[in-house]
């Protein structure tokens, strides 16, 4: 696993920039890559980062469905805040791994 | 020797889907579902019985196949004969125990999963030819359907860089 520096923290990332480690996290880690990922973060988009972090600390595999059923967002809706990449870069900002499902 | 090949992301996926079995219907929502979900562009089409996948009356109804079929096993893993398949209520059975399986590793129905789609920006048709075919018009079709398509329509949405037509 790599190190890289996001926010002035030393994080450990896999291959594809995801973190390793999800207790590492911080709110400046989330604006940052998801300033490389061209999303600027509103307290919508936390509170949609907030539940995948709790779900994914409950072991539920996540999927885009259980998003949409969350009551936080609708599918369209995560796609408007995730664009072009509504789990997996949701996953990514929030600082999980990104998820495996094909739903 | 190396061969230095670099590969594009595939921008668009156009699919075409013309049976109406659970799995061949699935096949189509399940692809076009993780386009979108990858950012890449979908449009679906949907002609011959593939398009009871998006006739209101039928895409609730959906049946795998139970006679001709190789693939399908008895729970436990012994070969499904096909003459039992015949058997009144039998391709019901299978049918609603596919989806149920598939309810629990969260695959939404029919229409939920289109829903998904089209949230994600995908783009569903019916093919013009089949629906005159089946006498049906664009009413019989499910609301978020985005039109009816001629094959010549369908080719001109099917141009750009990186775009694959897949035939499920």
């Amino acid at each position: 696993m790599e190190q890289k520096t996001i926010a002035g923290i030393s994080v450990e990332v896999n291959p594809e920039g995801y973190l390793v480690k999800p207790e590492q996290w911080t709110k400046e880690i989330a604006f940052e890559i998801a300033a490389e990922l061209g999303i600027e973060l509103t307290d919508k988009h936390f509170e949609v980062l907030t539940y995948l972090r709790k779900e994914h600390a409950a072991g539920t595999q996540l999927s885009i469905r259980k998003v949409g059923k969350s009551g936080i967002v609708d599918i369209k809706g995560l796609y408007a805040l995730f664009p072009a990449g509504p789990l997996k870069f949701s996953a990514k900002i929030a600082g999980i791994p990104k998820p495996v499902s094909c739903v | 020797m190396s061969t230095d090949v670099k590969e594009k992301p595939l921008k668009k996926v156009c699919i075409i889907c013309a049976k109406a079995t659970i799995e061949d219907v699935y096949a189509t929502l399940v692809m076009a579902n993780g386009a979108v979900m990858e950012g890449i562009e979908a449009k679906l089409f949907f002609t011959f019985f593939g398009l009871d996948a998006i006739t209101k009356k039928q895409m609730s109804h959906l049946h795998t196949e139970t006679v001709g079929n190789p693939g399908m096993r008895m729970p436990g893993g012994l070969a499904f004969p096909s003459v039992l398949g015949m058997l009144p209520g039998v391709e019901a059975g299978v049918s609603a125990m596919m989806m149920s399986q598939m309810e629990k590793l969260d695959i939404p129905g029919v229409e939920e999963f289109l829903e998904m789609i089209t949230a994600g920006g995908g783009e569903v048709y019916a093919c013009k030819l089949a629906m005159d075919m089946f006498k049906l018009k664009k009413e019989d079709l499910w609301d978020g359907c985005s039109g009816v398509l001629t094959v010549g329509d369908f080719y001109g949405m099917c141009g750009g860089d990186n775009t694959q037509i897949i035939f499920t």
